[in-house]
Formats: C-alpha cells, sequence, structure tokens
C-alpha cells in the first residue's frame, strides 16, 4: 500500500529525513518510535504534504500513485489520514460545516453526490459515538476551546468520517489521561478493518498496549535504524533509547 | 475652491427652486449650511480624518442632481422585489433621494408611528421635524454634511413615540436609478421615544451603471430607555460613490445597535459619529466588508462618552482581495464627567493579497478616571495552519480559503440582534463570497 523508499526531507536547510525506507501492506499496524527530533512528526507531516517540509531525494507511492505529486486534499482523498499531534482550532468554522466539506469533497472525488443534511447528520451522529463525543462538540468551531482529550477524540472522530485507508497518528496519546487514551485507542480499533492500514507514532510502549502493531520501527537521526515484532516495543521501554545509541556504536 | 465651486453656483442659482419642493424644517438651515460649506471647503488629503480618500477628486465630477423632484421613471416593486424572505418587513423604498409613495406598504405600524418620506412629515408635524432635524448632524463643522444639508429635499423618517415596541423590523431600500450621472442627498431621520422599540434595516442598491454619488445623513435620537438597531446593508455597484454619515444621540439607558455591512461598492465613506449622552447608555458598532477589484472603504469613527456608565463596543471587519484599500480610524473620547465608561474597539483586516492595502488607526482618548477602555488591531492573512489542517481533510485550498474568511466575519454578523436577518445575511456573505452576488440587478441576490 505504501512504499518509502530513500526518503530525504528538509526544512530549510536542515534536512530532517536522512533516507528512510518503509513498506506498509494492506491491514498492517505499523508503530514508529523514537527519541525526541528524531523525525517522527517529520515524516507524518511529509507523508501528508506539508508545504513547510522540502523533499529532497526520494520516493513514496501510496496504492500505485507517487504520493509526493499530489497536493495535502488529494492525498487525503486517495485515502492518507493523518491524525494531528497539535490539533489547529478554526474560529467561525463549525464542526458540522468543516465535516460536511470535507465529507463531500470526498465524495464528490469517488464520483459520489453530495450527502443531503438530514443523511450528514446522521452519519455525524454515528461515527460521534465511536469516539464518546459530545454532541455539543459538534455544534462548535473546529477545535476551538477543547480540551486536550477532546481534540484527540475529534481527531479520531474525523478520521472515522472519513474512513482513510492508512491512517497516521502521530502522538496521539500525548496530553491524555488514562481515561480518554483508552477511549481514543478503543476508536481507533473500532475502525480497523482487514483493509485499512496504521502508523503509530509515538513514544511510549502505552498506547501500544491498546493499539498493537504488527512491526515497531525505531527512528533515528532520520533514517530507521531498526524493525522488529511488538516485542521490540517493550524492550525500548525496559532500556531506554540510549540501547539503541549503544546498537549503534555511538 | 475648484471642486466646490460648482456645489456653490448650483445652490446659489437654486436655492429658492430646492426650498420650493422641500418643507421648512429642511429649509430653515440650508443657508447657513451653504456658508458653512463655502467656509469650510472639502477637506483635503492633508486632513487627518480624511488622509484615505480623496474628497476632492470624487465630488469634482459633474453630478446631475435631481433638484426638480423630476420623476424617475422606475416602479420599486417591479424592479426590485427584495424583501428578505421571512422577515415580513415593512418595506419602503427611496430612488434616488426622493420617497416613492407609489410603493408604501399597507403595514399595520402601531397609531402614532410614522414611516414614511421626510418631506411628507415635516409638513404633517413642522414642529417635530425641526426639533430634531439637523440637531445632530454637525454641518457647522463638516463640509460633506454642509452639502448634503444644502441640496437635501426629502428622504425617510422613522418615528416612533414615547413607550412603543414595533416588532416587526422596518426595511428601506434605496434605489439609484437613473440614465445618467446622478448625485443624491438623502437623509434619514430616526426618532425613537422613551421606551420604545424599533429595527431598520436600510439597503442600498445601484440599478444602474451610470455613475451615482449617494451623499447621505442619517440621524438617530434614542430617548430614555429606548432600543433601536440600524443595520446599513450597502450592496451598490462599483461606479458607485457613498459618503454616509450617521450621527447618534443617546439619552439614558438606550441602547442603540449600528451595523454597517458593504458587500458591493465602489468608493465608501462611512463615517460614525454617536454620543453618549446620559448615564447607563449603550452603544454596539460593527461592520464588516468584503472588498475586492479595485474598492474602496474608508471607515471612521468617533464615539463620545459625555456621561458617566455608559457602555461602548465596537467592532469592524474587513476583508481585502485583489487591490482594494481599506482605512479605518476609530475614535473614542471619554470626557472628564465620564467616569465608570466602559469601552472596547477592535478592528481586524484579511489581506488576501500582496496588493491590498489597509489603514488602521486607533484613538483613544481620555480625560475621566476609573474607565475600562480597550483596542485592538491587526491585519494580516489567513491562518496557513489552518489551511493546511482542513487540506488534510480533503478540502481543496480555495474551499478551505473561502471558508476561513466567512468564519473571519462571522462574528460581526453574530452581532445582529434578528435571527431572520443574520441567516439572511450569512447566506449574502457567502454567496459574495462565492463570487456569486456580482452586481444586484432586481436585487437577484435576494431572490
Amino acid at each position: 500500500m505504501l512504499e518509502i523508499k530513500n526518503l530525504h526531507a528538509s526544512v530549510g536547510n536542515k534536512e530532517i529525513l536522512k533516507g528512510v525506507n518503509l513498506s506498509i501492506n494492506e491491514g498492517e499496524v505499523h508503530a514508529i518510535m523514537g527519541p525526541n527530533g528524531s523525525g517522527k512528526s517529520t515524516l507524518s507531516s511529509v507523508l501528508v504534504g506539508d508545504p513547510k517540509f522540502q523533499v529532497t531525494e526520494g520516493s513514496v507511492t501510496f496504492c500505485g500513485r507517487n504520493l509526493l505529486e499530489l497536493s495535502p486534499e488529494e492525498r487525503s482523498r486517495e485515502g492518507i489520514f493523518l491524525s494531528f499531534q497539535y490539533p489547529i482550532e478554526i474560529p467561525g468554522v463549525s464542526m458540522v460545516n468543516f465535516m460536511r466539506a470535507a465529507v463531500n469533497e470526498h465524495r464528490k472525488y469517488k464520483g459520489l453526490s453530495s450527502l443531503t443534511a438530514t443523511d450528514f447528520l446522521k452519519l455525524m451522529r454515528e461515527k460521534r459515538t465511536i469516539v464518546q463525543m459530545d454532541n455539543k462538540l459538534a455544534g462548535r468551531s473546529v477545535n476551538e476551546g477543547f480540551s486536550g482529550g477532546e481534540k484527540k477524540k475529534n481527531e479520531i472522530f474525523q478520521m472515522a468520517m472519513l474512513e482513510p485507508k492508512l491512517a497516521i497518528l502521530d502522538e496521539t496519546d500525548s496530553g491524555l489521561d488514562i481515561d480518554a487514551l483508552r477511549i481514543v485507542a478503543e476508536g481507533v480499533n473500532k475502525l480497523k478493518t482487514p483493509q485499512n492500514s496504521t502508523i503509530v507514532i509515538t513514544h511510549y510502549q502505552r498506547l501500544l498496549d491498546y493499539i498493537k502493531p504488527d512491526f515497531v520501527h525505531v527512528l533515528y537521526q532520520g533514517r530507521i535504524v531498526m524493525s522488529a515484532g511488538p516485542e521490540l516495543a517493550l524492550e525500548l521501554e525496559e532500556k531506554g533509547y540510549d540501547w539503541i545509541k549503544q546498537q549503534l556504536g555511538e | 475652491m475648484k471642486a466646490e465651486q460648482q456645489y456653490i453656483d448650483l445652490f446659489a442659482s437654486n436655492e429658492a427652486l430646492i426650498c420650493q419642493n422641500s418643507a421648512a424644517a429642511l429649509n430653515t438651515p440650508r443657508t447657513k449650511a451653504a456658508e458653512a460649506f463655502e467656509r469650510l471647503g472639502f477637506p483635503s488629503l492633508k486632513t487627518e480624518d480624511y488622509k484615505y480618500t480623496d474628497v476632492q477628486e470624487v465630488f469634482a465630477p459633474d453630478y446631475g442632481l435631481n433638484l426638480r423632484n423630476l420623476a424617475i421613471p422606475v416602479n420599486p416593486y417591479d424592479v426590485f422585489k427584495c424583501d428578505v424572505p421571512n422577515l415580513s418587513t415593512s418595506l419602503y423604498f427611496v430612488v434616488n433621494d426622493v420617497f416613492s409613495t407609489q410603493a408604501t406598504p399597507k403595514a399595520h405600524l402601531p397609531e402614532g408611528v410614522f414611516a414614511g418620506g421626510l418631506k411628507d412629515f415635516s409638513l404633517k408635524f413642522p414642529g417635530i421635524a425641526a426639533k430634531y432635524y439637523s440637531q445632530a448632524a454637525l454641518y457647522k463643522t463638516d463640509a460633506i454634511v454642509a452639502l448634503n444639508t444644502m441640496f437635501v429635499e426629502d428622504g425617510f423618517v422613522l418615528y416612533v413615540p414615547d413607550g412603543i415596541s414595533i416588532e416587526r423590523p422596518i426595511q428601506l431600500v434605496n434605489i439609484f436609478r437613473s440614465d445618467v450621472d446622478l448625485m443624491a442627498n438623502r437623509r434619514i431621520l430616526i426618532i425613537v421615544g422613551k421606551n420604545s422599540s424599533a429595527r431598520l434595516l436600510v439597503c442600498d442598491h445601484s440599478i444602474d451603471d451610470v455613475n451615482f454619488f449617494a451623499n447621505q445623513v442619517v440621524e438617530i435620537f434614542a430617548d430614555e430607555d429606548a432600543r433601536f438597531d440600524y443595520y446599513d446593508l450597502e450592496d451598490s455597484s462599483s461606479t458607485t460613490v457613498r459618503f454616509s454619515n450617521v450621527y447618534a444621540k443617546q439619552s439614558a439607558r438606550s441602547n442603540v445597535l449600528v451595523d454597517a455591512i458593504t458587500l458591493v461598492n465602489g468608493l465608501t465613506r462611512n463615517n460614525f459619529n454617536i454620543e453618549l449622552n446620559a448615564p447607563g447608555a449603550q452603544t454596539l458598532l460593527c461592520g464588516m466588508s468584503v472588498l475586492d477589484g479595485e474598492q474602496h472603504l474608508d471607515t471612521y469613527s468617533l464615539i463620545t462618552h459625555n456621561a458617566p456608565s455608559c457602555t461602548s463596543d465596537e467592532l469592524f471587519k474587513n476583508v481585502l482581495n485583489d487591490s482594494s484599500v481599506g482605512s479605518f480610524s476609530g475614535r473614542i473620547l471619554v470626557k472628564e464627567e465620564a467616569a465608570g465608561t466602559n469601552a472596547n474597539q477592535t478592528n481586524r483586516n484579511l489581506c488576501t493579497t500582496r496588493e491590498a492595502r489597509m489603514y488602521s488607526k486607533p484613538a483613544l482618548e481620555i480625560y475621566a478616571e476609573d474607565v475600562q477602555c480597550s483596542h485592538g488591531m491587526s491585519t494580516g492573512q489567513l491562518d496557513e495552519m489552518a489551511l493546511f489542517y482542513m487540506q488534510t481533510r480533503g478540502i481543496s485550498l480555495a474551499e478551505a480559503k473561502m471558508m476561513l474568511s466567512i468564519a473571519f466575519t462571522d462574528d460581526v454578523i453574530n452581532n445582529v440582534r434578528l435571527d431572520v436577518l443574520k441567516e439572511r445575511l450569512r447566506v449574502l456573505v457567502e454567496k459574495r463570497f462565492r463570487g456569486e452576488l456580482s452586481k444586484c440587478s432586481g436585487c437577484g441576490n435576494c431572490r
């Protein structure tokens, strides 16, 4: 589904990704771990087309298409979704209008007609329950005045609405208390199908207790330096990232 | 005195004719206004308050004035069917500067209320007209108001005696209709008595593509405990010049809302001059605009706190596209006797291109102790993070920009104290942003 080859990316003159290779198949859950500043968030930003980053080398293929040629909105319509580490507040744009615009653009892309107001609200109601999101939030402006937990729930709610092929969860566990973490993780699990794939970016093993990865990768200094099964996350938790540095002979 | 001379000459040779076509209350200050006009002259670009609008230039062309009150061949109901739906307004028309008597609604206004032509009102109620007319608008210090006072023959009046609440909003449509370039000097006089309330929506529409000059003066008198909403919607044309001077005098505990919305215009100067003259008076002054092409909007406001414990809130927002130019100059004057004043002013602007220009100047003058005053101003671009966030959800960049621009002006619309009008304005503003509201022709936008 996703094929990343020798990906290099910079912000300004600073190279952050220095040759990332990663291959993800249908239905797989991949965890990407690594210390602060290793390039985890940059990787997710580059995959969704954040204009702040320049790709200087390498390729990314998504479902047979050259992803790097596509605009952020086209990537979304092709089925890539990023749950932001820091969701953006948009004062004055209601959740309903925001989601209706997004869902209808997705439908248009697939050659489907726009949803009627009734059908759309029904869909909102149905998907809201997945993350136990309060009805009141739906009437408010996007993320405005939401608590940390509400913002993350809202990300997963949007994911539920858009049904992506590939979801990238960028530190979805940060800023969440235990209850919210469970709700958010259960939401992600409910949305899992044998066809769609997930990239979970996290510092901690904690989230992976809920969202079970098939593969765990360690990103360090802009490269994936280690890949293994779920046991790697436990080992990292126990030994810390210094252990990685030692393994790399630093 | 180049630009002024044609008006001085025109007045000198037509004063008798003008007076003959008008009423005593309007005729009384005419000569003095002409003297003031000659003395003051138009403000120049060196005049601080008119720095961004070349008044002499815009008044220089030779516009025709319909001093003889010749009937303009138009039936308002034919060219214009804008009854903001579901608002069930009482609908009145002023064609250029003359109140239209062929299209008066069969509205059931409460007894004692007068809504209609200014000339007619002044003939029927000369005492009331003389008591209020030209008592708020300062022709002695403002040449443009003086010019209006010299030439005005008619306009619109809303007179609400004490203790009457008019539930139904009243709508006045100003139609610009002419085959030749035309200047209209019109006047709106609003008197809201003690404990009374009313709401007036004024829409400006240009029907023809000739050059129009609308020089309008609005006087609002809100007596004790009166409540009055004034909504001013300009949807004219790129060939329309509009100078609007709104003067309000507020008595104790009166509550006045002035909301000026500029959807389509050419060159507009909106002046707001509000006096809070007795304790407990409240003002909410706000406005928004969407400008593109070469459109020009110059907003000036002066709110004077003359008495203790009054509140004024001011919010102006502008979205500037293409090569449009906007300016906001907001002055709040808190006099020595106005302790306990609460005054807030906010001006926010969005420039979507590098060519768009916005000039903003807040000015607070405070001579009283124990006051709460604040002001805030910002001019910027759309939030790039928000745009990107929306794109990652599949929303196109163009649509995302549109949604953020609409959201930017939404709090001004939220100030509208009339739900159906609020919803209607939302639709109009959205249409405007989507470019579906190009030009009003028989008000295609409201259908």
